[in-house]
């Protein structure tokens, strides 16, 4: 019988709970970008994008698009009080000068250490940078959201990333639709469990040696 | 102050654009991209161009950006942050396996710095994004308090294509919202700046607090064709 992954919404609710109050937070493209609907209505997170934005809000309307609006993913915001606009230089130096609190992006590959991989597929033959790599040396944590397993199944959580690395030891925690983990010093601690997944079931979906946390629980969110 | 910068036609404006020539395009996606300048360049037939730009997506029929050029054969080189979405097949990535474009990927952040550094004369700058990846191969190596940092060297143009507002005679800019993104850095870094705008006023008009590029970085003006 197969069992029940968590689903994308879920993992963005987990995130979501990760934020802290008043923090600064960059989300990257696909999961990560779901965690903004799942904040808590009394936590103020101020949100910064590549695009040049600081303090922008949800999506806009299709009746209510500006055309001169968009966050790094190409998508139309809305008009909300507080915005800040600025040039990419500036949306860079903010992200390097460690202005930005958390980050949340989507992975390929997470090594037992905090490596990332998520700009190449080296099959393509040609990657997708963006401000990825920025964001991993510059953000103070950063949060991957992604599947446990890639489509075939494979762990992508490994030993060494095999993909081109985007930045190496820049990942704190991870949460997949299989687990919360931590990347602490000393390996990779599982610190909350999918509902009806055993420890053993997650560590045959991940290669590194998984540390179980001692207070190991149940998804919380 | 130099004279005449307000030019007819955006075609007049590119007309010296020459073969082989390096070009930098600004826009984040829609915002700030000028699309009445790349649609000139497609008619004024330039060949074999370098275009510095943030992405490459596939080509589309109602959107004037880096992806027409590229299938109007008129590219030899992207350096750029993004082609096309992971899965996705697209004219660039075709020419690229044939050999016949060379692309050069670079993080946004590197991107911007490279340009910036270009545009304010130094001789390049000590960076941290990269090291311990492929962007660190054959980079000159620092440690400044512990921490390692890889040399990014000035990147610079022939020719920079940007987007704005609103423009005065004398070339000062404004822009809305994300439309600013590369294009202040571009206008900056480039031998030769064309600027692009929806609305040209009369001297004086723009509050000089809300310019954002100085007429000093811009060369060239026209007024975005209607409907672009």
């Amino acid at each position: 019988m197969v069992k029940e992954r968590l689903g994308r919404d879920i993992i963005a609710m987990r995130v979501a709970k990760e934020l802290p109050e008043g923090a600064v937070v960059n989300l990257g493209i696909g999961i990560p970008t779901l965690v903004s609907n799942f904040v808590a209505e009394d936590k103020t997170v101020g949100y910064h994008s590549e695009s040049g934005v600081l303090n922008y809000g949800s999506l806009a309307e299709e009746s209510e698009r500006d055309y001169d609006l968009i966050n790094a993913g190409g998508q139309f915001l809305q008009w909300v009080p507080g915005m800040a606009f600025f040039g990419s230089e500036e949306a860079f130096a903010m992200i390097r000068g460690g202005h930005v609190d958390v980050t949340v992006l989507g992975a390929l590959q997470v090594s037992e250490r905090g490596g990332l991989a998520n700009w190449m597929v080296p099959q393509r033959g040609v990657g997708n940078i963006g401000g990825a790599m920025d964001l991993a040396v510059g953000a103070k944590r950063v949060i991957i959201a992604m599947e446990h397993t890639d489509r075939e199944d494979r762990p992508k959580l490994v030993k060494e990333c095999s993909f081109p690395l985007t930045g190496r030891r820049c990942v704190s925690l991870v949460v997949t639709d299989l687990a919360v983990i931590e990347v602490a010093p000393e390996g990779l601690v599982l610190k909350e469990i999918a509902p009806d997944w055993t420890p053993e079931e997650v560590q045959s979906l991940t290669e590194p040696k998984l540390i179980l946390a001692p207070d190991l629980k149940e998804v919380e969110l | 102050m130099k004279p005449g910068k307000v030019y007819p036609t955006a075609l007049r404006a590119v007309e010296d654009v020459f073969d082989g020539a390096v070009v930098m395009l600004g826009g984040f996606g829609g915002p700030g991209l000028p699309q009445s300048l790349v649609k000139a360049l497609i008619e004024q037939g330039a060949r074999d161009l370098t275009f510095i730009c943030n992405t490459c997506f596939e080509p589309k029929p109602d959107e004037h950006d880096v992806a027409r050029l590229v299938d109007h054969g008129r590219v030899r080189k992207l350096i750029t942050t993004f082609i096309g979405r992971p899965n996705q097949e697209m004219p660039a990535l075709d020419l690229w396996r044939r050999g016949k474009i060379e692309i050069e990927m670079v993080p946004q952040g590197i991107l911007a710095e490279r340009m910036r550094a270009a545009a304010t004369g130094l001789g390049g700058i000590f960076i941290p994004n990269g090291v311990g990846t492929v962007f660190e191969d054959g980079q000159e190596k620092r440690t400044f308090d512990g921490q390692e940092y890889i040399l990014a060297t000035p990147l610079k143009a022939d020719f920079a294509l940007i987007g704005a507002h609103q423009a005065d005679p004398l070339g000062n800019l404004t822009y809305r919202l994300t439309q600013r993104n590369y294009n202040p850095t571009m206008a900056a870094a480039a031998d030769v700046t064309i600027a692009e705008v929806r609305e040209l006023v009369e001297t004086g008009e723009i509050d000089p607090e809300r310019v954002v590029t100085p007429g000093i970085y811009v060369d060239r003006l026209v007024v975005a064709e209607r409907g672009i």
